[in-house]
């Protein structure tokens, strides 16, 4: 199950990837929960290596609450962002905002 | 055999590669509406996957929440995002986000790849047999109170993990509170057809939901994936135009919301004192703890991640004396 060890691995990449280089905070957000996915797939695919059929549960629990952490982070996130685009008029963090 | 397996095997190669294509595409497109849709898509295949890698637990969970909530979560947010950049004017400015693009430095690329790179290299360097903690549950699954081994270390061998993930839960909803609301809503009318679509729908929801309450005990089910079902039937409710007001934003609301964090709370503190340790529960009792658990928090999550949906404060009880 090292292949969808791997694919976590790429989608982690990738994720990252588009947090870098988008401005738009919508994309970043979306960068994260790829990111996330990622990681969660790395988990869950290592979780298999018990050498039995009934894989390890412990990664699994600690993966149901990420992805109900994840998704009130995402809510969080999304609310800021909306008040920084009411604030400004642009999802975004400008430049000169960052010192 | 050779076949059965062949074909699996290619399944999972088909749907990892889609995995990866449908993450970069979404990340690149241009278009903010189809990178939510895709989003969606995406979490479905991961729920899929989850699938394919025997964990059927997260699987439900992904599915209620990766792609259905958070896909709504998105969705709304960007109709409120060009509500208001149409009321600022500032939509011109937005079309240019491509072009930051030329922006990025070229050693980005050639980090992260050597980022994948350590990765890929630290999952193959791991030894390629491991337990983990899979003995451990097993020798004590008699003394957890539940037949099912991930509902088991959710509520009981790791319970303070779930005590702590009500309380972020919370937390994120008082902060979305905090913010007041961004855009107004009232209460609307539906088309017939999603008034239909509801009318059917919200029930048989509700009922899943218990159904996955009572059946994670001994099998994939339990909390969570009940809590977002659940939820998923208040999301449904909202977008119909449904708008809780009058007794829903008071006392009985607020204390729903707090039930599933403050009985996990109470539980623990009372448990640290009794026995000294924290949220160690007694053998003979630990079924019926569980239960009691899981069902105020099955009601806690509904209503936290509806309100992160709706994301604006209740109004002030003043208003409806």
């Amino acid at each position: 199950m090292y292949f969808y060890a791997l694919i976590g691995v790429g989608l982690f990449s990738v994720g990252l990837y588009a947090l870098i280089n988008y401005a738009h905070l919508l994309r970043k957000i979306l960068a994260l929960n790829v990111m996330g996915s990622g990681i969660f797939l790395i988990l869950i695919a290592l979780a298999k290596r018990t050498g039995e059929t009934q894989p390890d549960v412990v990664p699994h629990a600690m993966v149901i609450t990420g992805i109900v952490v994840a998704v009130s982070a995402t809510a969080l996130a999304l609310t800021l962002m909306l008040k920084l685009a009411a604030e400004t008029g642009r999802a975004e963090l400008s430049e000169k905002d960052r010192d | 055999m050779e076949t059965l397996t062949l074909l699996a095997l290619s399944f999972d190669a088909l749907l990892n590669l889609s995995l990866l294509y449908l993450a970069w595409i979404l990340l690149n497109c241009e278009d903010l509406l189809k990178a939510i849709v895709l989003f969606v898509a995406f979490g479905l295949l991961m729920a899929l996957a989850w699938v394919r890698l025997d964990a059927p637990d997260v699987a439900l969970a992904e599915a209620a929440i990766g792609a259905g909530l958070t896909g709504a979560l998105l969705l709304t947010a960007l109709a409120k995002l060009r509500v208001i950049e149409t009321n600022k004017g500032t939509t011109q400015q937005l079309k240019q986000d491509s072009e930051n693009f030329q922006t990025l430095h070229y050693m980005t690329p050639l980090a992260l790849l050597l980022v994948a790179i350590g990765l890929g290299y630290v999952v193959f360097s791991m030894p390629p047999i491991s337990a983990g903690l899979s003995n451990d549950v097993a020798t004590n699954m008699g003394n957890s109170g539940v037949s099912h081994s991930v509902t088991a270390v959710l509520l009981n061998f790791r319970g303070y993990d779930t005590l702590l993930e009500m309380f972020v839960l919370l937390v994120s909803l008082l902060g979305v509170w905090s913010f007041g609301s961004t855009t107004s809503q009232h209460e609307t009318t539906p088309g017939p057809v999603l008034d239909t679509l509801t009318r059917r729908l919200v029930p048989v929801l509700i009922l899943v939901a218990a159904y996955l309450l009572w059946v994670g005990a001994h099998a994939p089910g339990g909390a969570f994936q009940a809590g977002s079902v659940l939820a998923a039937a208040g999301v449904l409710l909202l977008l119909m135009g449904w708008r809780p007001g009058g007794y829903l934003s008071t006392l009985p609301f607020r204390l729903i919301l707090v039930a599933g964090p403050g009985l996990f709370a109470i539980t623990a503190a009372l448990l640290y004192l009794l026995k000294g340790q924290l949220l160690a529960f007694p053998v003979e009792y630990a079924g019926i703890i569980i239960f009691a658990l899981e069902t105020t928090a099955t009601l806690s999550i509904a209503v936290i991640l509806a309100a992160l949906f709706l994301s604006e404060p209740p109004h002030s009880d003043k208003e409806h004396i």
